[in-house]
């Protein structure tokens, strides 16, 4: 077996050292009834890389790849150039097969990478400080919430209707474990969010209130009015982004006062991979907020030789040493993710993040347009960044499936997010990137049109 | 025993001021291949990129009036400065890939790069998680099969896939206990663990709001089932136990204590965290277990990237299946595989769900090449995998137990992890010295100080992967180290001398913590 | 003025009405480095046993309970910036919290300063 290097001489010379009769003797402490008798049921033998390759390729190939297909999805996965050099770097050894970095000593590497993915993501989202990550976008989130409850000792949630609904399930099914109060909605289909019915939610028992930028239909809110409101009853406001390319064209939340930012990092470096493994951000707008934060810190400090490193700091927070009474039970972070997040982040830069966010939008504006002159398609929003949503005047669902058996892989329907719920049925989420060509944009609208027609 | 250095260099007695590092400084603080990195933030500028993107036109945009303009302060560097930065950094890494990589309970194994190769076939890396279900069926096949031999290797009834981590699963597991307790009116409120588990488990049982309350251990090492079964009664809703337990020995009486358990009314849930040294061996499903999380980043050598990402999926008992969290994969009478959520969930029998615990489906990325190294490996691979992780283990503690204590060595063999104490350390030396002095000698220390009930334990896990030469090329470095540790060797107290960095003071970083670049002026 | 120390290595200043809490010099020295201490919120009414404070070093974090009952009146805010005067001077600058007395018989049974000694010297 290709991974095992002991060979049957060193086996035997290994249990004479040990002084074991035969490998049996290493697992007396094993029932002999717990045992099994055989091998496992139906898995074969072991297999040589060439027939693993083999057969992993032919359920790759029953796949559409978004590259081989006009390619239009997003609702919280975007698909975004990532360049090679990112893919090169995080499968270096050294930073693919480390562990967390507690010996500091020997991973500076890993270290200094999170101080500047903190960095980074703090200045991306309008903060003072972000942690090393977290498990995706979904769990920041409730994660978010957890830590404005400690904060505000208060119970009471309240979520946007236009919070993504996978985000809201996620906070509904934790809640239910915790007693905190959660206030959802469904989204109002509407060119604009509904920013005073969200802030007539708001009470003086309201520990947050949580709303997506760009929303779940793509509209950008008034993040500075729900801020002022929030305070106002000494709510805190929790911001999250799932298109962090937004901000590069928008102002960030932390500047438009939102208290905790969280959000999906995915976009940047790390790729679609069907959903996962992806990236949670996390960041606090007021530094005196840290020590309620969830999950690995890593901070700057000097060695014995009074030369700068970094070590992960803070760790009284977390499970390993305040066991029950940590802030989350969170053990680990996304830690290549984050890396392929900041080598991408590298690469564009300010410059480059700007350019990249105003490409998508253009792009967008342009799918709207076009889309827009489809007999019976009208576009929803007042605001987009590169995502919109289109009412079609027909069921959105059957358009999708239709459309993906002519390689057109249209968007994602809102019953698809909402099932079970009347009147979203004929809404379609379109997202348009820097890797949709205007070719995929008039690809679309023709297919469209004659699935419409 | 002796193993020669490896370059056939012999020290001598080392001189003080005239070992081999000790040269004349040097202008630059590099030292020839340990080179020195600036932050991004000092070498960056916010013109500088390095990808080609077209400028921005002007002209009208419909960002509702909230487009962007202050700065945001992202310094970016061209390709070659980029790729060198990075590779700069990675070199003052530890890696499973220069050595081995002793981490007790961590299961640090060389990482096939078949998987990684695999994890980036288009139709896995190129997906969407909401394609129409017509695109994705290879998707949701690798799903299906990877959750299929997760069951039949621990003879479970059901899996849940979604959890992103082996704490996320531990969560999953105990939200599902509470779902089913729940379900049949009966509201318990303690979880048992032992003193001797893993930080996450009482933080999990917490989380899940649950108390939390310690069950004793025996004087060898093991759950004190007597103490367990006085505890056990109506308020108790489960136990967590780790199998083998973090002393890395096998909890004899697992099958007693499920059946304690259950019958007063609870559940079991077991860490996965040491499947490793059990996988094809033994099944938990065989032994009462109603839940637990498998960790793919261990047992299934998922790499672990420096701290993530994970993957945890959560294997099930019958009692518990039909309480897990949406969305899975099922395969329908006619062999096609469906993905379920909460649209389709009653179609396939399964609405007591507890809810969702993230946005999509899991770790997909590490489904891949969990499920390659899965069918790598085959029955026979895995069974070898957990008896030569047991070997490499017993190998380790009877060729170190003369030189270093180890409390539980006497009765009995250990299964995958060796576990030391510091007892005979001179006055003044610590577990965390003889640490430090092992970096020096070329290797990341093993687990320290946990599990907590031994004093200054030092938790020794080489896996499988390593060869013979391997282990004792360490056993003499670890011997060597411990003799100074033994020997009152006050050089130990600041090791490392030869790491990119000597000891680094962790108060100063608390008490005034600095957790971003905050100099405006230097972009 | 009369100084109390409990077995949780707390000391309690009674001066009239008002109690002034820290923990000892012994127990500081236990803890090692102290980075952070958590303070109770002035105004919050505290029960003797209950979880007061808690104060962090590097790796280990540890509750500080009240050692009686009453109400939080003042909190060392010099602790926020500097919390090593938790080392430096455990049993004088570096006091956690002032409180109400709410039942003086909870001094009942609480030990002087030779009997603490005594206590610490049997650990």
């Amino acid at each position: 077996m290709r991974y095992l290097p002991l060979t049957d001489t060193d086996r035997s010379a290994m249990l004479d050292t040990i002084g074991a009769p035969d490998i049996d003797a290493l697992f007396a402490d094993v029932p002999e009834e717990a045992r099994l008798s055989g091998p496992i049921e139906g898995l074969p033998m072991h297999a040589s890389e060439m027939a693993v390759e083999k057969h992993m390729r032919r359920l790759s190939k029953k796949n559409l790849a978004a590259a081989d297909a006009a390619f239009f999805l997003g609702a919280g996965a975007y698909r975004h150039h990532v360049p090679a050099s990112v893919d090169h770097i995080i499968q270096r050894g050294e930073f693919l097969t480390a562990y967390t970095p507690y010996q500091p000593e020997i991973a500076q590497g890993t270290l200094q990478m999170l101080f500047e993915f903190q960095s980074q993501v703090a200045r991306l989202y309008g903060c003072a400080v972000a942690n090393a990550s977290m498990y995706d976008g979904s769990t920041a989130c409730w994660e978010a919430v957890a830590m404005a409850g400690r904060v505000t000792r208060r119970k009471r949630v309240v979520l946007s209707g236009a919070l993504h609904p996978h985000y809201a399930e996620v906070v509904r099914t934790m809640a239910k474990f915790t007693d905190d109060e959660i206030a959802g909605a469904l989204p109002a289909i509407q060119s604009q969010p509904d920013n005073s019915g969200l802030i007539a939610r708001i009470d003086d028992q309201t520990s947050c209130v949580v709303v997506q930028y760009p929303d779940i239909l793509g509209r950008i809110p008034d993040l500075g009015a729900i801020a002022e409101a929030a305070h106002a009853k000494g709510a805190l406001l929790i911001a999250v982004n799932t298109e962090p390319v937004a901000l590069g064209a928008i102002t960030s939340p932390g500047e438009l006062g939102a208290d905790i930012v969280v959000g999906e990092g995915q976009s940047i470096g790390v790729g679609l991979q069907f959903g996962g493994p992806y990236l949670g951000l996390f960041a606090v707008r007021d530094p005196k907020h840290v020590r309620q934060m969830p999950g690995r810190l890593c901070g700057e400090t000097r060695d014995a030789e009074g030369k700068r490193g970094f070590v992960l700091t803070l760790s009284t927070r977390e499970q390993h040493i305040r066991r029950e009474k940590a802030t989350s039970n969170i053990c680990t972070n996304s830690g290549l993710c984050a890396l392929a997040f900041t080598v991408h982040m590298t690469l564009l830069g300010e410059k480059g993040i700007r350019q990249l966010a105003m490409e998508n939008h253009r792009l967008a504006c342009l799918a709207a347009d076009r889309l827009a002159r489809i007999p019976g398609v009208t576009v929803l929003n007042d605001s987009f960044f590169n995502e919109f949503t289109l009412r079609l005047g027909a069921d959105a669902r059957t358009v999708v499936r239709n459309l993906a058996d002519k390689g057109v892989l249209a968007g994602v329907s809102l019953a698809r997010l909402y099932p079970h719920h009347d009147g979203l049925d004929d809404s379609l989420l379109v997202a348009v990137t820097e890797t949709t060509s205007e070719e995929d944009i008039e690809t679309l609208a023709v297919a469209l049109e004659g699935e419409l027609a | 025993m002796s193993a020669p250095n490896q370059s056939g260099w012999k020290p001598g007695t080392p001189v003080e001021g005239h070992n081999a590092m000790s040269g004349p400084d040097t202008a630059t603080g590099n030292r020839a291949l340990m080179l020195e990195e600036p932050l991004l933030f000092e070498i960056g500028h916010i013109e500088t990129t390095g990808v080609d993107l077209p400028e921005p036109r002007g002209g009208t945009n419909r960002l509702g009036g909230f487009e962007r303009t202050a700065q945001i302060g992202l310094p970016g560097l061209s390709e070659p400065e980029t790729v060198r930065h990075y590779t700069r950094l990675s070199r003052q890494n530890y890696a499973i890939d220069l050595g081995l990589f002793p981490l007790g309970s961590c299961t640090m194994k060389h990482n096939p790069r078949l998987n990684e190769k695999v994890a980036r076939m288009p139709g896995f890396a190129d997906v969407h998680p909401l394609q129409p279900q017509s695109t994705v069926h290879g998707a949701y096949e690798v799903m299906n099969e990877l959750a299929h031999w997760l069951i039949a290797l621990t003879g479970m009834h059901g899996v849940a896939m979604s959890p992103k981590a082996g704490a996320h699963g531990e969560l999953c597991g105990i939200l599902c206990i509470r779902a089913a307790l729940e379900a049949r009116g009966d509201a318990r409120e303690v979880i048992l663990v032992p003193e001797s588990a893993h930080g996450t488990n009482p933080a999990t049982a917490a989380f899940a709001g649950y108390k939390v309350e310690d069950i004793p251990a025996t004087p060898e090492g093991r759950v004190d089932l007597a103490a367990l079964k006085a505890r056990l009664g109506p308020d108790v809703a489960g136990v967590m136990i780790t199998n083998p337990n973090t002393c890395g020995l096998f909890e004899r009486d697992m099958k007693a204590i499920s059946d304690a358990v259950h019958a007063a009314g609870g559940f079991v849930y077991c860490d996965g965290a040491n499947f490793n040294a059990i996988v094809g061996k033994v099944r938990p499903g065989d032994l009462g277990v109603d839940a637990m999380h498998i960790n793919l980043h261990k047992t299934f050598s998922t790499p672990h990237g420096g701290g993530g990402p994970g993957s945890g999926p959560v294997v099930l008992s019958e009692a518990l299946s039909p309480y897990g969290p949406l969305p899975f994969t099922a395969r329908d009478r006619d062999g096609k595989v469906h993905l379920v959520e909460e649209e389709n969930a009653a179609e396939f029998g399964h609405t007591d769900a507890f809810g969702r615990m993230t946005a999509f489906h899991g770790q997909m990325g590490m489904f891949t090449r969990a499920l390659a190294y899965i069918l790598s490996h085959g029955a026979d691979g895995l069974k070898q995998v957990a008896e030569d992780a047991v070997l490499n283990a017993n190998y380790i503690l009877r060729s170190l137990e003369d030189v270093l204590d180890a409390p539980f060595g006497p009765s009995g063999p250990c299964m995958h992890e060796a576990l030391f104490s510091d007892k005979g350390f001179a006055e003044g030396l610590s577990t965390l010295d003889l640490a430090k002095g092992l970096i020096d000698e070329g290797y990341h220390p093993m687990t320290m100080y946990f599990p907590l009930v031994v004093h200054g334990a030092m938790l020794v896990e080489p896996t499988e992967t390593e060869s013979k030469a391997a282990l004792d090329q360490f056993i003499f470095a670890l011997r060597s180290v411990a003799e100074r540790a033994k020997a009152g060797d006050e050089s130990l107290k600041t090791a490392p001398h030869y790491a990119p960095r000597r000891r680094l003071d962790e108060t100063q970083a608390a008490r005034k913590p600095v957790l971003a670049w905050s100099d405006p002026d230097l972009v | 003025m009369a100084r109390y120390f409990t077995d949780e290595h707390e000391w309690i200043d009674v001066e009239g009405d008002t109690a002034t809490v820290g923990i000892t010099d012994f127990a500081q020295g236990q803890l090692g480095d102290i980075v952070f201490v958590e303070l109770p919120e002035v105004g919050s009414v505290i029960d003797k046993g209950k979880d007061a404070a808690v104060v962090e070093s590097v790796k280990a974090a540890s509750d500080v309970y009240a050692p009686i009952s009453g109400e939080v009146m003042e909190a060392n805010s010099a602790l926020e910036d500097d919390p090593a005067l938790v080392n430096t001077s455990p049993e004088e600058d570096g006091w956690f919290f002032k409180m109400t007395i709410a039942d003086k018989s909870q001094f009942d049974g609480l030990m002087d300063a030779a009997a603490y000694k005594s206590f610490c010297d049997s650990l």
